[in-house]
């Protein structure tokens, strides 16, 4: 018997989850399918060495909506988010620059390399606040069409409008900085030690194929400060058992709401009859009915795989052809048989159980991005490391570690060779550029797994190993997400929705287009 | 002046946020590093090292010591078995609760009595007569609470031998190093798995080290007092001059309460033995209380659209706050919340307080004061159950 429900999800991607989880939280039958055997897409935890638990691709979580928490009762199902909220910089000749929770601690630390600094980072972070503010307001609303005559949409546009001319001189014009200029330009105002302007430009390259001295990426770091306005809540944060705990708390919110999850069924095609999605079929060639369709995938996937083209205006299909999902970053994770030793980092659970950041300057992370702009992957990589262990004792055996680095740069297309052929050279380009500063790391490694871009699209389905589900550049923000016209979740054929971090307000894992997409759907009343 | 507890000079390298508290006469660390949360999160994450060895600690022998027990306590001790430990209140005659603590019988006539305030003198004028002897031991043993999902894990390794895995909650069990013994109770204060371990104080600081090294690889981390309070009002504990006051300070009548206006109705037996307050509390329960001890979750988008209102992100008490704070419904104060905290691991602000009784049920909004930028508002809160964290680990026993 063929069972009909009232939405199907494709892709059990944690924005996925999130949206069947609030579906059948309206009481809808809703059925999750996920092509991989585990659950989480890009937020997934493995064991992938025995004992060694792996959180394999995303690493950290910065702006989990906290009303997802609350309203799925997250808790209950498992979830912890840790907070992590240090960083350290190692430095080539054995200094090193700390932030952290204590703030005199971080004061005299920036202090050591100027004092100047030290009194800026307080009045940056202020001006911070005000510009996430000023800009979170666009996170948390449905993009209005500008293109519009609709008197909601003019409504939302003014509304807009009205919330931006609030804003005082002074701060408007920050925000006009903000989002034309570079992240290191942007920072040079405020600061002038290199490894700090560095470090913390880093968040503004994350993810993206650019460089911090490429226009554009001060607006990313401002998409990391958005954590820092919601007072208790913090920016960055590390979750138990991996980012594989996230998906694995709203998978079973969705569960016991009555959602029904089925892992290892791909979709090969979305089902459209007269104009209306209404069901999918599987690479098995089952078919599956619903009234309604939601695609957590990326917009290639979304409309150009599992769509025929016929259905699209030739507008969007050039849209969606022409949307940047340049993947840029690759992940190197290592299960080691022991701590390992930092040359030039203080040693102790306060400063490893934070972030570490290889960025010692911004003409270091210039460089690397060099290489990539060629086809090649940085010889010197930008690194990000954490080590879970420290931070959840349960990811490794005791006494043992996991380390988990995120890499930039590493272009998806190479412009000799192939990823196959260039894996494990990638990989030791890392642990060639880790083992400066942690002499002993080599011998400690018991497994590595190298991630090349080619690997993130092969083994999650992100496009070019783009962990946003496309870059996070103004030009494909807001009502630009992923494609003019189509950034209200909605997509040319009825019923057929886009639920995943290619809409609007992007990636990370905030579960908010889950959630938006959610109460959009459930607006039309399809189903 | 407060003095030093036996584990005092493990403690003070420690200390580098320099934050310290009196409790009973002894000085208490209320956080050790720049942040309390990481030691809230040791509790929840991984395990956390708390010195509670300010409690008062007595022993209660001789053949009329289970007479004595069941005269004082509230709960029927016969009942317990040998290794077993009661959470109990005690009262005056009146049915006004005294004190709060556990009961462990460590024989058939042989038990150790926790608790928050002195108690030696009520204790001995109880016993008159009895063939009974009450010590105070408060001094002769150091106490270390090993709390969070790791705490089992180290304690296996600190001593292989101990029945561990099979020590169900509120039960106790003895261990012992190479060098000195130690007694473990699976009690806590943090409504997690956890351990709390009472050693000879001359051994204190070697239970410490042990302890430490071992945690090393299982992220344990000393915690204080203001991590353990975020804890326990997670966990819907009471503390004694905060949620309540005891009979021995109350200055006016309102000012007391009986177990059952303390949510304790579960530790009262009125067909065990004849305990102090009995029959009071008996005309209690068939006339009903004055008060009902309730947990409260405020509202969050109340309380997020009121700072919005003056441009501010939601500004809610970090540490748990102690200051009381109106409970109102309809307009009329009911009650008061005495305990809140904005629990980090389940984004909400919660409470612990008191309404009179028949106001208000379970479930039901009430109206609780919040104070934005010095002027004093109104949001809703919802009445549960005083219970807002309770893992399955906090109970589970683990097959051997």
């Amino acid at each position: 018997m063929t069972k009909r429900y009232d939405a199907i999800i494709i892709g059990g991607g944690h924005n996925g989850l999130v949206t069947a989880a609030y579906l059948a939280r309206a009481g809808k039958k809703v059925l999750v399918l996920e092509q991989r055997h585990v659950l989480g897409g890009a937020a997934t935890t493995e064991e992938i060495y025995p004992g060694f638990k792996f959180t394999v691709f995303s690493y950290v979580v910065s702006l989990l909506r906290p009303e997802i928490i609350r309203d799925l009762e997250l808790t209950k199902h498992g979830l912890t988010i840790l907070p992590l909220e240090s960083t350290v910089t190692p430095l080539p000749g054995g200094d090193y620059i700390y932030r952290g929770p204590d703030h005199w601690k971080t004061y005299r630390n920036i202090a050591r390399f100027s004092q100047r600094d030290a009194e800026a980072y307080d009045e940056y972070s202020r001006m911070m606040y005000y510009m996430a503010k000023a800009v979170k307001y666009i996170l948390e609303i449905i993009p209005p069409d500008p293109t519009s005559l609709k008197p909601g949409e003019i409504g939302g546009l003014l509304d807009m409008a009205r919330h931006f001319l609030k804003l005082p001189e002074e701060q408007f014009y920050t925000l006009v900085k903000l989002m034309t200029m570079s992240s290191a330009d942007f920072l040079e105002e405020w600061f002038e030690t290199d490894p700090l302007i560095a470090t913390m430009s880093a968040s503004g390259i994350i993810g993206t194929f650019l460089g911090p001295r490429s226009p554009g990426t001060a607006y990313v770091l401002l998409h990391h400060y958005m954590g820092e306005i919601d007072g208790v809540f913090r920016a960055w944060g590390f979750a138990k058992g991996g980012t594989g705990g996230i998906s694995n708390a709203i998978a079973s919110a969705a569960q016991s709401l009555g959602a029904e999850i089925r892992t290892e069924a791909r979709v090969a095609e979305v089902i459209v009859k007269n104009g209306k999605a209404a069901g999918v079929t599987l690479e098995n060639g089952d078919e599956i009915y619903a009234k309604t369709v939601a695609s957590s995938l990326d917009p290639n996937l979304t409309f150009l795989e599992l769509l025929d083209e016929k259905h699209l205006p030739d507008e969007l299909l050039d849209d969606v052809r022409k949307y940047k999902t340049r993947g840029s970053s690759g992940k190197v994770n290592l299960a080691l048989d022991a701590l390992p030793e930092f040359k030039s980092v203080p040693q102790g659970r306060e400063v490893l159980r934070g972030a570490i950041s290889f960025s010692p300057s911004v003409n270091y992370l210039e460089r690397a991005y060099d290489d990539a702009k060629y086809g090649d992957f940085s010889r010197q990589p930008y690194i990000d490391m954490i080590l879970p262990s420290m931070i959840d004792p349960e990811m490794a055996p005791p006494g043992k570690h996991v380390m988990s680095c995120f890499v930039q740069y590493a272009p998806y297309e190479l412009r000799e060779g192939t990823w196959d052929d260039k894996r494990e050279a990638f990989g030791d380009a890392v642990i060639n550029t880790l083992s400066e500063h942690i002499p002993n790391l080599k011998k400690l490694i018991l497994h590595r797994q190298v991630l090349t871009p080619y690997d993130i699209e092969q083994q999650i389905g992100l496009s070019q190993g783009n962990i946003f589900q496309g870059e996070l550049s103004l030009s494909q923000l807001f009502f630009l997400r992923p494609a003019p016209g189509y950034a209200k979740y909605r997509t040319p054929v009825r019923g057929y929705y886009q639920c995943g971090s290619a809409a609007h307000p992007g990636g990370g894992i905030t579960g908010a287009p889950g959630r938006l997409a959610a109460f959009e759907i459930l607006k039309d009343g399809l189903l | 002046m407060p003095i030093p507890t036996p584990f005092h000079s493990r403690q003070l390298p420690l200390v580098t946020s320099q934050e310290w508290r009196e409790w009973s006469g002894y000085l208490a660390p209320i956080t050790y590093g720049p942040s309390y949360e990481y030691e809230y999160y040791a509790i929840r994450n991984a395990a956390a090292l708390i010195d509670v060895s300010p409690l008062f600690k007595y022993e209660i022998s001789g053949s009329d010591a289970t007479r004595l027990a069941n005269r004082i306590f509230t709960r029927n001790i016969e009942e317990l078995n040998i290794g077993q430990i009661g959470y109990t209140p005690w009262c005056d005659d009146h049915g006004k609760v005294i004190d709060d603590g556990t009961v462990w019988r460590l024989e058939e006539n042989r038990y150790r009595v926790t608790a928050a305030d002195p108690n030696l003198r009520w204790f001995q004028d109880v016993g008159y007569a009895m063939d009974v002897e009450v010590h105070d031991v408060s001094t002769q043993y150091a106490a270390l609470a090993l709390q969070g999902p790791q705490a089992r894990n180290i304690l296996m390794q600190l001593d292989q031998g101990a029945p561990l895995k099979s020590l169900p909650y509120y039960q106790l069990t003895y261990g012992e190093t190479r060098r000195f013994p130690f007694t473990i109770t699976r009690t806590g204060y943090t409504g997690d798995l956890g351990y709390e371990l009472w050693v000879e104080a001359q051994h204190a600081e070697c239970l410490w080290d042990q302890l430490m090294g071992i945690g090393q690889d299982y992220g344990l981390t000393p915690a204080g007092l203001a991590a353990l309070d975020m804890a326990r009002v997670e966990a819907g504990l009471l503390l004694i001059e905060v949620d309540y006051i005891s009979a021995n300070t109350a200055l006016i009548d309102s000012q007391l309460s009986s177990p059952y206006e303390l949510g304790l109705s579960w530790t009262v037996d009125l067909d065990g033995g004849e305990f102090i307050g009995k029959q009071a509390l008996i005309t209690e329960k068939r006339k009903g209380s004055d008060w009902t001890f309730v947990g409260l979750e405020f509202e969050w988008l109340e309380l997020e659209s009121i700072f919005k209102a003056v441009d501010l992100p939601p500004q809610v008490a970090g540490r748990a706050n102690r200051d009381p704070i109106p409970i109102y419904k309809w307009g009329e104060q009911i009650g008061q919340v005495t305990s809140r905290v904005f629990s980090p691991i389940q984004k909400k602000y919660i409470g612990l307080g008191t309404v009179e009784t028949g106001t208000a049920k379970l479930g039901e909004m009430v109206d609780v004061e919040v104070t934005v930028e010095y002027s004093r508002q109104r949001i809703r809160a919802k009445l549960v159950k005083p219970q807002f964290f309770s893992p399955k680990r906090k109970r589970a026993v683990l097959d051997d």
